[in-house]
């Protein structure tokens, strides 16, 4: 096994995702097949291979410093599942 | 011929003639897709409202003699472009009621010409997919034979424009997304280099893959919707400050010289028969047309799949954390805290092929596992990169199968993620390379079903890519087939 049900339980609180009883137990033996098809690249000689991030190699991108026209509030608000007085609006997070 | 069997330069054509107006073509098209939309599934979205006005507006450009080559033409975005004023749902139910507040650039450029935007096309949730039968909204079906997948991600680009429901489409090609789907609907799709298009606005799966390109009828409407939406753009920092060539103009039919080489790790094991005979068949067409054909090797391409199923899951992991309840989407009721709210959001708004990439991207980044998986995953893209670099060296151009077989039937692959990752083969390798390919249209399997070829281009080369593409279209009847849809 390259992957354990208790470590998928793990994984999907780092990754902020509720699963069912039933989703666990599904996605423990579908992760352990795409990770045991993935152990192919252990076979690989990577020994000073450099790592690409980007296809296109390029450096950090700078523009001026400027003020631009962006969105109203009430632009970044229109989606918003709750907001009140030009702010998104959530549960109660300090007791 | 009926309006919606015109390619888009024939009804540029007609247009700027005066024999038809933006508005009776957009109609025409609002119609069709009325009618046909039903069976195939292929909208989410359909602007009757706005793609009228676009269309009067248009018409009255063309009366001031400012058309511009996508001037009151009817186009279709694959629902992952943000479109100011209309509902962008990434074919997701975390982003059911989402309406965008702006223009991705793409989108900005093609509407600066005046285009009409008709609707906004099904896909798979969060392009994660080869079938389209990851949407939220319910599968694609082929306009070929409905019983099959049209592919996918871009899977209603692809059918929407075989089955002449737009006179072109905009997809996103992250593991094969345009070109898959393109061949098993026979039309063009292209993938431009990586920062060939600007991803300004495109809701992001994986970031160092993700590219915009066109779905057409044919290689010159290509090349016209390519024109359009090409260049740097200084809200994607990722978009190449390069020169942009003039496509059309680059189509002569003139291949003398050109050397197109043929992966020998691409014709192996697993390749459809029919697949394998059509693919050689296009290469003995190139032949005929003055190409010179030789045998190369890129060979790191089995690692291709392993290398991006790490890669881009984990860049979509990290995307998809700004899915959350907070700003914009679908908020759980009844959390019991914020964390809880969080989790419980993203288990009701997510389906089940997202939560498996996201649970797989969040392993491979996790702690103790960064460098088996994802770091080990970049150091084999170099490897897979070199290869192109330096099949590039002696060839111009790949030829290549799109997909290793003809489209699969609906439900045929939705039980086993692996196998349907494996569909994306020969696709996969040119996103971890960031250079441009496209699907063409190069034959039928003996049971109907189309066959696509793929083209691979040096990197920022599209001129030459369209170019090579056009000479075979030229040569072949492939692109004049129709759906009887």
């Amino acid at each position: 096994m390259k992957i354990t049900r208790t470590e998928v339980e793990h994984v999907s609180r780092l990754a902020r995702l509720a699963l069912s009883a039933e989703e666990l137990d599904s996605l423990t033996g579908e992760m352990d097949a795409i990770l045991g098809y993935v152990e192919q690249l252990a076979t690989l000689d990577t020994e000073g291979i450099v790592p690409t991030a980007h296809a296109v190699p390029m450096e950090n991108a700078f523009r001026p410093d400027e003020v631009k026209v962006g969105f109203t509030a009430e632009q970044a608000l229109s989606n918003a599942p709750d907001a009140a007085e030009s702010a998104f609006r959530v549960g109660r997070i300090i007791e | 011929m009926t309006v919606y069997d015109l390619t888009l330069a024939e009804l540029r054509a007609k247009l700027d003639k005066r024999e038809l107006s933006a508005v009776e073509v957009t109609k025409t098209y609002l119609d069709r897709i009325a009618a046909t939309n039903p069976a195939l599934n292929t909208f989410i979205t359909i602007c009757n409202e706005t793609a009228l006005a676009e269309a009067q507006a248009a018409d009255q450009a063309i009366a001031e003699g400012k058309a511009q080559a996508l001037t009151g033409l009817p186009i279709a975005a694959k629902d992952i472009f943000n479109t100011a004023g209309l509902r962008t749902t990434c074919a997701s139910r975390i982003l059911d009621n989402y309406v965008s507040p702006y223009d991705a650039t793409a989108i900005a450029r093609i509407k600066e010409q005046k285009a009409v935007i008709i609707g906004k096309l099904n896909m798979d949730e969060f392009a994660m997919g080869s079938s389209n039968e990851n949407s939220a909204f319910g599968p694609v079906r082929n306009p070929w034979n409905q019983d099959l997948v049209p592919g996918g991600s871009s899977g209603g680009s692809a059918a929407s424009v075989a089955a002449r429901q737009a006179v072109a489409a905009l997809g996103t090609d992250t593991g094969g997304s345009i070109r898959q789907p393109a061949s098993h609907c026979s039309v063009v799709g292209l993938k431009p280099t990586y920062g060939r298009v600007s991803r300004y606005g495109v809701i992001a799966y994986a970031s160092s893959l993700d590219q915009v390109g066109p779905v057409t009828r044919d290689v010159r409407d290509c090349a016209l919707m390519l024109q359009a939406i090409a260049g740097y753009d200084p809200a994607d920092s990722t978009s190449v400050n390069t020169p942009v060539a003039d496509y059309q103009s680059n189509l002569t039919g003139n291949l003398k010289g050109l050397k197109i080489g043929l992966p020998k790790e691409y014709f192996i094991e697993g390749l459809d028969d029919d697949v394998r005979k059509a693919v050689e068949q296009a290469a003995e067409k190139y032949r005929e047309l003055g190409a010179e054909i030789i045998e190369v090797s890129l060979p790191h391409t089995s690692y291709a799949v392993a290398c991006y199923y790490l890669i881009a899951t984990a860049e979509a992991s990290s995307n998809l954390a700004r899915y959350d309840g907070v700003r914009y989407g679908l908020r759980a009721e009844n959390a019991e805290n914020l964390v809880d709210m969080y989790m419980q959001t993203r288990a009701a708004g997510f389906g089940s092929e997202v939560k498996r990439r996201i649970m797989l991207g969040t392993y491979a980044l996790s702690s103790g596992y960064y460098d088996a998986y994802y770091l080990k995953a970049q150091k084999v893209r170099t490897l897979i990169r070199q290869d192109f670099l330096n099949a590039f060296e002696t060839v111009d151009a790949l030829l290549t199968p799109v997909a290793p077989t003809p489209a699969f039937a609906l439900g045929e692959k939705v039980n086993d993620p692996l196998q349907m990752y494996l569909s994306d083969i020969y696709t996969i390798p040119v996103n971890l390379a960031g250079t441009c390919a496209m699907s063409l249209p190069c034959g039928f399997s003996t049971d109907e079903r189309p066959i696509g070829l793929q083209l691979i281009g040096k990197p920022f080369d599209e001129a030459t890519l369209l170019r090579t593409a056009h000479a075979y279209e030229q040569a072949t009847e492939w692109h004049k087939r129709k759906t009887e849809f």
